[in-house]
């Protein structure tokens, strides 16, 4: 089991804006370098890339929660 | 009179507002996410009230969680500050369906205003010079033309329903005009669910300049302008009053012409008129009116001396202006700096962490204006501005080589800050000169963004 980390302390968004369906839904694959959510850092947007490949992507922190740096996103087996 | 003011905001500004209520004596509430719980506007104020999580939408956005904190103390008094609810109308109406006092302009003001038709609309019967370009929404392509007529190119096309930017198209000649107008309606339509457009001229290396106002619901005073054309993607970085730009009789016209506003919209508290002043033409153009305290007000504090944020809570606890227009004199020349939390040896990337040490800057003509501790950790939810370094001598010569001396003093450990931007610029010739335009800065730093490197550690 492979974990996706947050890289800033933020807030995680899983969608690229509030009215558009999320970048992944839970069971989705999941490739290098493909977007899995944003995180928000004082008012910018910065773009979370997975850094592992798998086939079952499941999220463990919930769009809009308070993330701290290294935090775990994502869980992909 | 109000006795328990509470201060619905965080940071830098909701310090400034309890500073400036228990000065005046008042007893003084702080509302705070979970985020902020060791924030130092949690620790200056008489009471403290979380209100929720910490993102803004469901803390400091709140208004049912605001309005719970001030009947739960007893408060009888809410001030925004700036930012998060400070200009939302129906905020400032709830504040006083509840039988609070709202520290600010009325909610229909502020409704006015915040509408960019309806405030162009209020300027323009105001005797307020616009920017050239259509009174409200363009028919069609056909008023388009006539409208041309006025502003010439380049001509800028808004969607009435955008902001913060989006939305603009900008067309050089009239094939671009013609080509880009329905792309625009159509685009608008699109993204907004509105199809209407406005059309303003393209106003070359103008410079922003603003003109602070206090009124009582009656009458209106001007503490004259504050310059804030030094500017990264359009966020103000270096805000100075007086304006070099201004001759004396420039500055007449514009101060007066922001007291008509005022009066006109029967404003009540402090308010800032802001405007484009076009060097070439030696023309100002009315932008809009932030209906709030700015966050650069105490530019303006200092060449006049008059505590804003103090009479705007006289205002609002029912005097009248206390200072007549004659006796607001200028005296000498202040510039304001903001250390924010960002790299700008990488793109000014946000930079939240925990102050470790910190120095901060003192002596004659020197104010610091922030909510840091040493030990204090800025979480990462909310805006980047940690403090904002104010000075004030005779000169602006002076001022630069004062601001320079303080920028030396402050250490802020830990964390980047765009203090290195500050000595460059203050350093710059262009910038001693004061030969500057909005988009001056954003050139600046292409050329010159390799030089502001950070401090080594100590």
């Amino acid at each position: 089991m492979a974990q996706i980390l947050s890289p800033l302390p933020g807030t995680f968004y899983r969608s690229p804006s509030p009215d558009q369906p999320p970048f992944k839904a839970d069971g989705d694959a999941v490739a290098v370098g493909e977007v899995i959510g944003l995180i928000e850092v004082m008012k910018s947007f910065h773009e979370v890339r997975s850094d592992v490949a798998g086939s079952g992507l499941r999220f463990v922190t919930d769009n809009e929660d308070p993330v701290m740096a290294g935090a775990v996103l994502a869980e992909v087996s | 009179m109000i006795r328990k003011l509470l201060v619905a905001n965080r940071g830098e500004i909701a310090v400034r507002i309890l500073r400036a209520a228990k000065d005046l004596g008042m007893a003084t509430v702080a509302v705070h996410s979970e985020a902020d719980r060791d924030s130092l506007h949690v620790q200056l104020a008489d009471e403290a009230v979380c209100i929720g999580p910490p993102a803004a939408k469901k803390s400091y956005l709140s208004v049912a969680a605001i309005l719970k904190a001030a009947e739960e103390t007893g408060a009888d008094a809410i001030h925004p500050g700036y930012g998060f609810l400070a200009e939302n109308a129906d905020f400032a109406d709830a504040v006083v369906a509840a039988g609070l006092i709202w520290v600010g302009p009325s909610g229909e003001a502020i409704r006015l205003m915040g509408d960019k038709v309806s405030a162009r609309s209020a300027a323009h019967a105001a005797g307020v010079p616009v920017v050239p370009g259509s009174m409200g929404r363009v028919k069609d392509i056909a008023e388009a033309r006539q409208i041309l007529m006025d502003t010439g190119f380049p001509v800028m096309i808004k969607a009435a329903a955008g902001g913060g930017g989006r939305g603009i198209r900008i067309a050089g000649d009239l094939a671009e005009f013609e080509a880009a107008f329905p792309q625009a309606a159509a685009e608008a339509l699109a993204a907004f669910g509105d199809g209407g457009l406005y059309m303003e001229k393209v106003i070359g290396n103008a410079r922003h300049i603003e003109v602070q106002v206090l009124g009582d619901g009656v009458d209106a005073i001007h503490c004259f302008e504050r310059e804030c054309s030094l500017q990264r993607r359009r966020q103000k970085v270096w805000e100075e009053a007086p304006s070099l730009a201004l001759s004396p009789r420039q500055r007449d016209e514009l101060c007066a012409s922001a007291v008509r506003l005022a009066r006109a919209v029967n404003y009540s508290g402090a308010g800032t008129i802001e405007y484009l002043f076009d060097d070439a033409t030696g023309r100002f153009h009315f932008i809009e009116m932030n209906t709030r305290i700015q966050v650069e007000h105490p530019v303006t504090e200092m060449i006049t001396g008059i505590d804003l944020v103090a009479e705007g809570l006289r205002i609002a606890g029912g005097e009248a202006l206390r200072i007549r227009q004659a006796e607001v004199q200028v005296k000498g020349h202040a510039i304001e700096v903001r250390l924010n939390a960002e790299d700008p040896a990488k793109g000014f990337a946000p930079f939240p962490g925990t102050v470790e040490a910190l120095r901060i800057p003192g002596g004659p003509g020197v104010r610091f204006e922030s909510m840091l501790y040493a030990g204090y950790t800025v979480p990462p939810f909310y805006d980047s501005l940690l403090a904002k370094l104010v000075v004030h001598a005779e000169t602006r010569a002076a001022a630069i080589q004062r601001l320079t001396r303080a920028l030396g003093e402050t250490r802020i450990d830990g964390i980047r800050t765009t203090k290195p931007l500050f000595l460059a610029l203050a350093a710059d010739p262009e910038v001693q000169a004061g030969r500057f335009h909005t988009r001056w800065l954003e050139g600046w730093l292409d050329r010159n963004a390799g030089r502001l490197t950070p401090e080594p550690d100590p």
